[in-house]
């Protein structure tokens, strides 16, 4: 469905010239759930505004549904419904206009825009509201209108760039109740990017890009078992001390032990014989709690990115 | 029930149909992205009186003041003369299109700073389209506020033939077109509605002050006759003069072929220059 082959796109400024993506390819087969994931000013968006044609690539090419992107965007972009990171309806307008606007601006015919639109508002459960001002929504109601209207012109390929952002829990699990549904009824491809990482869990492939470079791609499974089978968390009065301590004792783990306060965490050094109670029986410092669990996104985020994508703070990551 | 939507959820699915042709594509974008502006004017009523206010404070305190001193002005088609009152009534109704065009433009600056210009600018119809629909949008709201002042024309004293109301419209519109297209012209590069504010203040009354609209133009030194006729809404408010009271001080060719001029450069300008912006 989406192919990108040597993508790249430089921005041009006065100061020196930025590079946003980076020589990247990827594919998304027909059908599949894609998260592309990476902190802030990785490339994502970047991305994202390439496949729909509103940035040209600088080098290489995309093509979505074996059509060139470049070659022809209006043909790429009938077959895209696209939910933007930002709010983008017209809130002075009703939900039915914006449905109704949409549906003309992608060419759908008078009948089709009435019967598509009655049925997307009932299953998103907007019905009631078809004729109220869109700014009387919550965001959540926002979001949901905005998941049908892209969904209004039947496209082959949904874009959801950060669905959930801004969203209380309650609506974002009743925004992915939605797209999940769709997916099931309707069997579109999916190319997700997010900053939940447990809601890229369920998909069927993540790549992550760090700093406009594509740094790991595989299965959500692949990728946590390629990290490590366990992840090992400490509390410590001294954290510095067993940081030294574990760097010096088992050297590959340069790079993947992260420090929050007093909470120390790491995965179990691979290649060892080693069970995480040798380890710890081994620590000459008092441990006043420990705990294993199994890798998760989160985790492996992290250690190709050296940054958590939830906190403020991006460099949690301790290197020496 | 459930068959029903079994039915519609199939209508969701298959292959893309083909798109139609661009013209097409881009005429309903055009009358969509026109009808929209319109609806919102609609429903933005109080904003609509509200602009009603400033024109009448014009017309009837600044033309009320100054009117026992100014003396005839010029004289009419049907042969009397003409008071300054009724001399300001075509430079006011013009001011009403100029206002009322220009912040147009912070339509679209607006739609970016709310994201609505994405959803647009993703949809398959060319970015000529977008601008033009704009500009299109742009430009009725501006007659239509145009018109509300108009109608007060019996209350100068002024009796225009049927012809002469519809030229009246005819140069409203030419003056809304070309304003609202600079802008949008101002407007493509914006990223914030406040600064567009400011900026459009410094072109605003600059051209309000130029056209004519508050002095008559024949007895002007010469730097400031220069800067009047690079001004396009001189144009607009002499024809609008002419064909309300009959008074004028150019050409109805110049006027008609510099208005004309104007507009198809700034509107071509913004266009162009909205094509090339990412």
């Amino acid at each position: 469905m989406i192919e990108a082959r040597h993508l790249s796109k430089v921005y041009k400024a006065r100061k020196g010239d930025r590079t946003a993506v980076d020589d990247i390819s990827f594919t998304v087969g027909e059908g599949e759930f894609f998260s592309f994931l990476g902190p802030n000013g990785a490339g994502k968006t970047t991305t994202i505004q390439m496949m729909v044609a509103l940035l040209k690539p600088t080098k290489g090419t995309i093509t979505i549904d074996s059509l060139d992107v470049v070659a022809s965007p209006h043909e790429v972009r009938q077959r895209i419904g696209i939910i933007f990171q930002d709010p983008s309806l017209d809130d002075r307008l009703t939900a039915w206009e914006n449905l109704e606007f949409h549906g003309r601006l992608y060419g759908i015919d008078a009948e089709s825009r009435r019967t598509r639109g009655n049925f997307l508002l009932e299953v998103l459960g907007l019905a009631d509201r078809k004729d109220d001002l869109v700014r009387t929504f919550s965001g959540g109601m926002k979001r949901r209108l905005e998941i049908a209207r892209g969904l209004l012109h039947a496209p082959r390929l949904l874009i959801l760039d950060e669905p959930t952002l801004g969203l209380d829990p309650h609506s974002r699990r009743s925004v992915w109740e939605h797209i999940h549904r769709v997916r099931k009824e309707v069997g579109m491809t999916v190319f997700l990017t997010t900053h939940y990482l447990e809601e890229a869990d369920s998909s069927d492939r993540v790549a992550i890009i760090n700093g406009g470079k594509i740094v790991a791609e595989g299965t959500p499974d692949r990728l946590k078992k390629d990290l490590s089978s366990e992840m090992l968390t400490l509390e410590t009065n001294t954290p510095e001390k067993v940081i030294t301590y574990l760097l010096e004792s088992y050297p590959k783990l340069s790079g993947m032990i992260r420090k929050e306060e007093e909470i120390v965490s790491f995965p179990m050094p691979s290649g060892e014989a080693l069970s995480p109670w040798d380890l710890l029986r081994a620590l000459p410092f008092p441990i006043r709690e420990a705990s294993v669990r199994r890798p998760n996104l989160d985790d492996v985020f992290i250690h190709y990115t050296g940054s958590e994508l939830k906190g403020q703070t991006s460099e949690k990551g301790v290197r020496p | 029930m459930t068959e029903e939507k079994a039915l519609s959820w199939s209508v969701l699915v298959g292959k893309s149909r083909p798109l139609a042709p661009p013209l097409t594509r881009d005429l309903m974008g055009i009358y969509t992205l026109w009808q929209r502006d319109v609806i919102r004017l609609w429903r933005d009523r109080i904003r609509l009186v509200g602009s009603f206010i400033q024109p009448l404070l014009f017309l009837f305190i600044l033309g009320g003041g100054l009117s026992p001193r100014m003396g005839a002005m010029g004289v009419t088609g049907s042969g009397g003369t003409l008071g300054y009152q009724g001399f300001l009534f075509p430079g006011i109704v013009a001011m009403s299109v100029l206002f009322t065009a220009s912040f147009a433009g912070v339509a679209i600056v607006w739609d970016r700073e709310v994201g609505f210009l994405k959803e647009v600018l993703v949809a398959p119809l060319s970015r000529t389209a977008v601008v033009i629909g704009k500009i299109l949008g742009g430009a009725t709201n501006s007659v239509v506020q145009g018109s509300l002042i108009l109608l007060l024309f019996p209350l100068f004293h002024l009796h225009p033939s049927l012809g002469r109301i519809l030229l009246a419209f005819l140069v409203m519109i030419l003056i809304g077109l070309t304003q609202t297209s600079v802008g949008i012209l101002l407007g493509v590069r914006m990223t914030s509605s406040q600064g567009f504010m400011v900026l459009m203040n410094f072109v605003i009354l600059p051209l309000f002050f130029l056209s004519g609209a508050l002095y008559p133009l024949d007895r002007l030194p010469p730097w400031l006759a220069m800067a009047s006729r690079a001004d396009p809404l001189t144009y607009g408010v002499d024809l609008l003069r002419r064909a309300l009271t009959g008074v004028h001080f150019h050409s109805m060719l110049t006027d008609l072929v510099s208005l004309g001029l104007f507009m198809g450069t700034m509107a071509t300008l913004s266009v162009v220059l909205f094509n090339k912006t990412d």
